[in-house]
């Protein structure tokens, strides 16, 4: 079978706990990281992403110590972003039990952190992340959580990412995130043609089949928040209708 | 209770690696000084990241010696990762051509090269066991063949000595995936991060040892 597609729950974790929202606003809660890892851990999680929303001061030492706990508990690998801007960031993450990182407006504001924390730290501990929007048959890239457009082209840049050292792109589609009505496929399929690390698809699962939709478009993992959180269907449910569907995960 | 010292040469997740260990209560020491290898009874080499500055690092810290010494004596020995590279000749990762690895094995460490690809290997791929040898009947004890474990790579070793080999897996190409031989188990895979298996296949590891290895 090979290398399986990878299921990865995220957790938006803002001041220490979960939340979600639809298109990056209206949060709600979503419960303890820690017992939210674990429970997904043993459902057959293959990894984990904690996206710190607020990344202030304050709640980034908040933030430190769920990574920790998580880490000492949770044993897949765990990703961890949201408000990260130097290589001193990086290395206390990675410290605390962060397998990876996913660096998104400071990429795009210095691309210049990507190979430095590329060569230090090594390419597959970085993940580049990126929010697109599609605009006028183009994807858009914005930072600040979604807040600020930039000039930036979705596509071009992921390519420079990738040059800059990323070992992924997580890449975002603002138009779908939240609203479960399944990824943006055909951002993927152009997209995973043109890069040859890998490429994990986020926003907008919402059923079973999404997941294989995204899989067949090239997709290398896959994220997905609500649809877990809300245990509208369970990861081990997605396993086992992409097993049963011949798609390689891991059971 | 087994003491165990974990390399701590500035490479890599010492933490994930300590953690899994401890789960097994076993003290874990982070060693970077060749002088506290005294009381070990295990020794890991954890790594992730480039093999060169992984060699500098040893050498700076004064731990390559003492590392190819504790392997020569046989005593037990556990590779991570780029723990696993390092026990080969040399990598194409490296800019130096001469720059030397450890050189217990013989063999280099090689890139994917299948243009179609994605690099890193990166996810949960499966492994062929070959459970021949004492310690990979022994490792792999409780752990179904064609198991899934987490790997995060872009380059792989090619042992010389088949013999060696523990477990292959594919990636378009079949590489070794894990080494052993009576006293060392080496893997490019993270058991610490490969969930509960992985954690099955650290406390056989830690077992064997107790055990008193293969007598």
């Amino acid at each position: 079978m090979g290398l399986a597609l990878r299921i990865i729950p995220c957790l938006d974790v803002d001041k220490g706990r979960v939340v979600k929202g639809t298109k990056f606003v209206e949060l709600k809660d979503a419960g303890d990281p820690v017992a939210v890892a674990k429970r997904y851990n043993e459902e057959g999680a293959d990894e984990l992403v904690f996206l710190d929303i607020t990344a202030s001061a304050e709640a980034r030492a908040i933030t430190l110590k769920v990574v920790q706990k998580t880490a000492e508990q949770v044993f897949i690998p765990l990703t961890v972003g949201g408000g990260i801007r130097t290589i001193q960031d990086i290395k206390l993450l990675l410290r605390s039990g962060a397998d990876k990182v996913s660096i998104n407006t400071a990429a795009v504001l210095n691309p210049k952190l990507i190979k430095e924390a590329s060569s230090k730290f090594g390419a597959q501990c970085i993940v580049v992340a990126i929010d697109a929007k599609k605009e006028n048959g183009k994807w858009r890239v914005y930072i600040h959580g979604g807040r600020t457009p930039t000039k930036l082209d979705a596509l071009l840049w992921a390519q420079k990412a990738q040059k800059y050292g990323a070992g992924e792109i997580l890449l975002t589609s603002m138009d779908r995130d939240g609203t479960q009505m399944g990824y943006d496929l055909n951002l993927l399929k152009i997209l995973s043609k043109k890069l040859f690390i890998p490429l994990i698809a986020s926003g907008g699962a919402g059923e079973k089949k999404d997941f294989y939709s995204a899989w067949k478009s090239g997709a290398s993992a896959c994220l997905a928040a609500s649809l877990f959180h809300y245990q509208k269907c369970s990861i081990k449910d997605v396993k086992n209708f992409l097993n049963n569907k011949k798609a390689p995960v891991r059971l | 209770m087994l003491n165990v010292a974990l390399l701590d040469y500035g490479m890599g997740n010492l933490r994930s690696v300590s953690k899994a260990i401890e789960t097994f209560k076993c003290r874990v020491e982070w060693v970077n000084d060749p002088n506290k290898l005294k009381i070990a009874d295990i020794l890991v080499l954890p790594g992730v990241g480039a093999f060169s500055l992984a060699v500098k690092n040893l050498k700076k810290l004064k731990l390559f010696d003492p590392i190819q010494n504790w392997i020569g004596q046989k005593k037990p020995f556990l590779g991570i990762c780029l723990g696993y590279q390092l026990l080969f000749e040399k990598s194409q990762e490296s800019e130096e051509k001469n720059l030397k690895g450890l050189e217990i094995f013989k063999g280099d460490v090689v890139k994917f090269k299948n243009k179609n690809l994605k690099i890193p290997h990166m996810g949960w791929n499966q492994i062929q066991m070959n459970k021949n040898k004492n310690l990979s009947d022994s490792i792999f004890s409780g752990i179904k063949d064609r198991s899934y474990f987490y790997f995060v790579h872009s380059y792989y070793p090619a042992p010389k000595d088949t013999a060696l080999i523990a477990s292959k897996t594919n990636y378009c190409v079949q590489f070794s995936s894990s080494i052993s031989t009576d006293y060392l188990f080496a893997s490019q895979f993270h058991p610490e991060k490969s969930g509960k298996i992985g954690l099955k296949l650290i406390q056989n590891f830690l077992n064997f040892v107790k055990g008193g290895g293969p007598c």
